[in-house]
């Protein structure tokens, strides 16, 4: 019998079944509300710390040969391996080192990547072959995605957010044995960079925790540069196992796309325009504002609003955050914002950005977005604009399964940034290919409704009835703002209602972890 | 019945292909006050006949919010014209657009045929109107005449990129060797008491260009411009808001007229001088448009 199969569920606050424990993994408590872990006083020291190496002074940890490097980090059959998703699609790190250890015969590893790029198809067959048995990750598309769906993991995934996913590695739910680090720029001794290197993908956020907690580091680089790597590292040799030079770690115009370019489809456009009209109508676009948007043409299209009114009104803001795309990096240059704090860069444009511009700051995962330290920035935030694929009558939202049911997103920063903003916009069209977005309730909750302010699509605005004080700013501002219900029912004039797709309810292939580590939902296998 | 009738503000009228339903569901959102879905110039040849039943399907079947929906046909010398009209009215359009309105014939020739179908269908007589579309000289030098053809005419429109092509000329960015067309299609229109829409501003790209042509096409007495593409809605909504000063002296205007009906009082004076009946009716209307604009009491302004 599979691990997914019958396990002990309970009701959480969203009425969602959960396992109260996974065998092979951990013991779970159900979700119950955004901040419900400020009650419980963890006291603990950080579990997951890197431990303490002595090296002798000048030590060599250049190989040029994967399968050494592997076996001097000692890895074994079971345990975990990290990778960054900085490359995106254009990463040829995790395929590279997947096939060595294919090859070197391992089986039964954990895999618990920052996230799975879309194009990384083969990690599918290495689920398939036994090589990974468990996967953690932000998110799962493509072949993963139906892989997972379909029921061949036996051991549940685990999604998590950003910063859910730092809160799993400090307490020990994640213990990385060897995190392969790509590194764009990077020395003999460890020393590396995101934003230098004919790879280079800007921000290296998510991979300085894998370095920091990983039991091995070993940084996989095409680009070794003299030593001192400067005049920039983002992350220092001292948590740096190994060096390991490859011919390639991707290909860099898959790696730093062009910019992303404002939509010109109109229904984005006046998407973006009404997000904008609520973000101007809350009150909140005043001098010192914070402001996180997404990389889409729809989210840049918001940036533009928000510019511009900000050029009108002679407003300058505090900072920007997340993801970091052009776009935003332009605003920063010509003064809308003091500084960008980038834990992610989307586009080429910002790559060597960091290197120029002081107040473009590179910051980790834990910092952007960890509900377990003593702060983080997305707990700062003034505004954040999110997507959806879907979102049900009491705002809860899904971007993990699509309308077939099947894992198709990743949860990224969007649980994190939603229950820190003090407005949180999702903004989505209200029908996609003749599928309404709205659904009575979501196939997969992925962040709360009770985080979601307002719900924004070319048709109308709809507000969380609990924010009345937002309702009010809104209808004062004659803005369209219509109840979600009503909304729901006018697209279903047009749309139909789809059949809801059809799940194995006894058996879990997936699990929505909560960024305070309790269970969200769970994911079913697609009959 | 999507009636436009008398009074409803129609500043905008967007262009939408008939051959494109993945654009018209979406009508609503866009905030257009019409939307004139085309069977004419967007619509390629060999898909005259599926644009046809796909856009008198939209027509009948989908919910168009509050926007005014009117439907340009085929011109009366393609074989398209009367089957256009056979399967669109019967739809109950707001409005159909009879492009290339050279004489008053022409608009008596759609006149009759949408009076027999009206008939034959059992619907209001007179119930679908129809925006004369003038695009060339001679229909420009008979703007008027064709402006009282026929009873269901309820606005003249003018097409600039045809009317340049029939006249010899470029359309050019100022727009100079339109000032004439758009005086005398203005002129008879208020003349025979019809709405009238300015041509579209083809460039898309070009904000700066729609904005000054459409406060020149306010200006002059359009009621409303054509769009190409929604993002050049709210630029035109703009070049129609009323005037504040304006507006104030209007709603003083009204209130003036409301006491004097009140008090039976034949002379309205407002800030010690006369207003004669012109100027009321006149703040009647721009007061109607403020509501547009969200301004319903003078406190909004």
């Amino acid at each position: 019998m599979s691990a997914g199969q019958n396990l002990r569920t309970i009701e959480n606050a969203l009425s969602r079944a959960v396992p109260v424990e996974v065998p092979g993994l951990r013991k779970y408590g159900p979700y119950v509300s955004p901040f419900a872990y400020l009650e419980r006083q963890i006291s603990a020291p950080a579990k997951g710390g890197f431990p303490l190496r002595l090296r002798e002074p000048r030590h060599d940890k250049v190989t040029d040969d994967i399968k050494k490097a592997v076996e001097r980090s000692g890895l074994e059959n079971g345990m975990t391996i990290s990778f960054h998703h900085h490359l995106r699609n254009g990463d040829a790190v995790i395929p590279k080192i997947l096939q060595a250890l294919a090859e070197m015969g391992f089986r039964d590893l954990a895999l618990a990547p920052s996230s799975l790029p879309d194009s990384h198809d083969m990690v599918a067959d290495c689920m398939r072959s036994g090589l990974v048995s468990r996967l953690f990750s932000s998110g799962a598309r493509g072949e993963v995605g139906r892989a997972i769906s379909a029921g061949e993991l036996d051991v549940p995934v685990i999604l998590r957010s950003h910063g859910g996913r730092v809160r799993a590695i400090e307490q020990g739910d994640i213990q990385i044995d060897v995190a392969f680090l790509a590194a764009p720029a990077c020395d003999r001794y460890g020393n590396m960079t995101g934003s230098a290197g004919r790879s280079a993908c800007g921000s290296l956020g998510y991979a300085q925790v894998d370095a920091r907690h990983a039991r091995h580091v070993i940084a996989v680089t095409d680009n070794l540069e003299d030593y001192p790597l400067h005049p920039r590292i983002s992350i220092p040799q001292y948590l740096v196992d190994q060096v390991l030079v490859v011919d390639s770690i991707g290909d860099p115009s898959k790696i730093a796309t062009g910019a992303a370019r404002i939509s010109r489809n109109p229904v984005d456009l006046r998407i973006a325009r009404n997000a904008f009209d609520l973000i101007a109508a809350s009150g909140l676009l005043t001098n010192g504002c914070s402001f996180q948007v997404g990389a889409g043409g729809a989210s840049l299209a918001v940036a533009a609003c928000v510019k511009d009114y900000m050029a009108e009104k002679k407003i300058r803001g505090s900072f920007g955050l997340g993801g970091m795309s052009g776009y935003m990096i332009e605003m920063l240059e010509q003064g809308y914002f003091e500084a960008m704090l980038d834990v992610q860069s989307f586009d080429r444009s910002v790559t060597d950005s960091m290197t120029r511009n002081a107040s473009h700051i590179e910051i980790d995962a834990s910092c952007y977005a960890n509900p377990f330290n003593r702060g983080c920035v997305a707990h700062n935030l003034d505004i954040v604009v999110l997507a959806a694929l879907d979102i049900d009558l009491d705002f809860n939202i899904d971007v993990q399964t699509g309308h077939d049911g099947v894992l198709r997103g990743a949860i990224g920063g969007h649980p994190d940034t939603a229950a820190g903003a003090k407005l949180a916009v999702v903004a989505a069209p209200s029908f996609r290919g003749g599928v309404p977005t709205i659904k009575e309730s979501v196939t997969t909750v992925c962040t709360p409704g009770e985080t979601v302010d307002a719900f924004v699509t070319e048709r109308g605005i709809c507000i969380n009835p609990k924010r009345e004080d937002l309702l009010e700013c809104a209808r004062n501002a004659r803005l369209p703002v219509k109840d979600i219900r009503a909304l729901r029912t006018e697209v279903e004039k047009l749309t139909g209602v789809p059949d809801a797709p059809e799940f194995d309810r006894n058996r879990i292939v997936a699990l929505v972890e909560y960024r305070d580590g309790t269970l969200l939902d769970s994911v079913y296998r697609v009959k | 019945m999507k009636a436009a009738g008398k009074g409803h503000p129609c500043r905008s009228m967007l262009y939408m292909p008939g051959n494109n339903p993945g654009m018209m569901q979406h009508v609503p959102a866009f905030g257009a006050d019409s939307v004139l879905l085309d069977l004419e110039d967007a619509v390629a040849e060999r898909e005259k006949d599926a644009a046809r039943r796909l856009v008198a399907h939209f027509v009948r079947e989908i919910d168009f919010g509050g926007v005014v929906v009117t439907v340009r046909v085929n011109g009366a010398d393609t074989p398209h014209f009367e089957r256009d009209l056979e399967e669109i009215i019967p739809s109950a359009p707001a409005a159909v657009r009879i492009p290339k309105c050279h004489s008053p014939e022409d608009v008596k020739r759609a006149d009759a045929a949408i009076g027999r179908i009206e008939r034959e269908q059992g619907m209001p007589p007179g119930g679908v109107r129809i925006h004369a579309m003038l695009e060339t000289a001679h229909g420009i030098e008979h703007a008027f005449e064709i402006a009282r053809a026929a009873e269901r005419v309820e606005a003249l429109t003018l097409g600039g990129q045809d009317l340049t092509a029939d006249m010899g000329v470029q359309k050019t960015r100022d727009g100079a060797e339109l000032f004439y067309a758009r005086g005398r299609i203005v002129m008879a229109a208020k003349a025979a008491g019809l709405m009238v829409f300015d041509t579209v501003w083809t460039d898309i790209d070009d904000a700066e260009g729609l904005k000054s042509e459409a406060e020149l096409a306010a200006r002059l007495g359009f009621t409303g411009k054509a769009a190409i593409h929604p993002a050049q809605i709210d630029a035109i909504h703009e070049a129609w808001r009323p005037d504040a000063r304006e507006l104030r002296r209007a709603f003083r205007i009204v209130e003036a007229a409301e006491r004097a009906e009140r008090e039976g009082k034949g002379v309205i004076s407002v800030d010690g001088r006369m207003v004669d009946g012109p100027i009321v009716v006149r703040a009647f209307t721009l007061i109607r448009l403020g509501h547009l604009y969200g301004i319903n009491e003078e406190a909004d302004l």
